[in-house]
């Protein structure tokens, strides 16, 4: 007769659950400033119940059985929220991989039947937990890139302000890489604070932009354009000394955009457009 | 037919744009500003297309066309109260309006007019 896994595992709940918590008690990656020892019982304790509930002796070979989906469930959430917590994937494997050995543990000591069996029983177990721990690491890099899209989000929403800095000027400080998506934002941002306070001059200030090739040179030339379609002149202000080497370099012909140095200069330029001066007052007491 | 209307206001003609252009109508706008250029002289073209909030390339071309003829006629054309959505629309279609002048508004366009004006009538004393 056929040794029967999943029966003796669920007779052994309770060793097994004491032998993966022992396994990970003495695992010196446990986190302990992460995650309270009773809180990792519960959570282990929760699991194997869904996963020895679910277990029988037919669907152990195949992780993707409907039995398992309640487990699936369990284990990507449990993923997920460690991903966030700021587990490592090797703490979270381990977590996992810890629980196959309590299960062969159990299994070898319990065991009755020859070597063949036994090496079956073990393949199978060993299976069933890969299985397991391919969800647990799908799910952890999906909770991962879940954070980095959030935090991409973020940025593009705080990176993009227009500064109205005088009566008919707006500046935009760009920082960080341009890409398609951002110039798009920067883009609509600009045009319609343009129309919004009746701006007829734009300073786009790119002394954060860590590097310009030539399809970011592109994005800017854009900008500029649907400005000037707009009926507002644009100035490119903050061009580092690499940047315009790069520029020339690539062969980018910025010649029919008004460029400036520094945002000083650009806003100096700026009032000769609208025939402004800026003078020092010759009254000798401060307000 | 349907025509859009064509207003003289001293040197200038006004072309308010109210309702969405399509392709006929825009050859039209074109052909009759033409004439209308010829027969009064005017020296400047306003167009509003403010309340114009699709364009394609065809019409990207015609008032890039209209631009550009003016000129020949010596006029110069203003297009004033672009909406942002337009002028992506015209910039990723890649054209830039070479021939036209643009302005924010219908003052501020007419304030260019009248500037560009002056400037030309003033060139030649200054020779």
């Amino acid at each position: 007769m056929q040794f029967e896994i999943a029966k003796t595992l669920q007779k052994k709940r309770k060793q097994v659950l004491e032998f993966w918590m022992q396994n990970q008690l003495k695992d010196e990656s446990l986190r302990e400033d992460l995650m309270s020892n009773d809180e990792l019982r519960k959570e282990s304790d929760e699991l194997l119940n869904s996963l020895l509930d679910a277990l029988t002796d037919n669907n152990i070979a195949d992780i993707q059985s409907s039995d398992f989906d309640s487990l699936t469930e369990i284990i990507s959430g449990i993923s997920i929220t460690r991903a966030r917590q700021g587990f490592s994937p090797k703490e979270t494997g381990n977590y996992i991989f810890s629980l196959r050995e309590a299960l062969l543990q159990t299994l070898h000591n319990d065991f009755k039947g020859d070597a063949n069996d036994l090496l079956n029983a073990t393949l199978q177990v060993v299976k069933l937990v890969d299985g397991l721990a391919a969800v647990t690491f799908d799910t952890f890099i999906k909770g991962r890139e879940e954070v980095i899209l959030r935090q991409t989000d973020e940025i593009t929403e705080i990176s993009t302000p227009v500064i109205r800095v005088w009566d008919g000027i707006l500046a935009l400080p760009i920082i960080g890489t341009l890409d398609s998506a951002r110039t798009q934002v920067v883009m609509e941002n600009l045009l319609v604070e343009i129309v919004n306070s009746g701006s007829s001059i734009a300073i786009l200030d790119i002394s954060g932009v860590p590097a310009v090739d030539s399809l970011v040179a592109q994005h800017l030339i854009k900008t500029v354009s649907a400005t000037r379609l707009m009926g507002a002149e644009c100035i490119i202000s903050g061009i580092r000394p690499e940047i315009a080497q790069t520029v020339v370099h690539l062969g980018i012909d910025l010649s029919n955009i008004v460029t400036k140095a520094t945002l000083a200069s650009a806003l100096r330029y700026a009032f000769t457009l609208l025939k402004l001066e800026v003078k020092k007052s010759t009254k000798s007491e401060a307000l | 037919m349907d025509r859009i209307p064509i207003l003289r206001m001293g040197n200038f003609l006004l072309v308010t744009i109210q309702v969405d252009l399509y392709d006929r109508l825009a050859q039209n706008l074109e052909s009759d500003l033409v004439q209308m250029v010829s027969k009064t002289e005017a020296k400047g073209v306003l167009i509003d297309i403010s309340a114009l909030s699709i364009v394609d390339s065809f019409m990207g071309r015609i008032i890039g066309n209209i631009g550009s003829v003016s000129k020949i006629m010596d006029a110069e054309t203003v297009v004033v109260g672009m909406q942002p959505a337009v002028a992506i629309t015209l910039i990723e279609l890649g054209l830039e309006l070479k021939g036209v002048h643009t302005a924010l508004n219908v003052e501020r366009g007419m304030q260019l007019l009248k500037e560009k004006i002056l400037v030309e009538d003033s060139e030649p004393d200054d020779e």
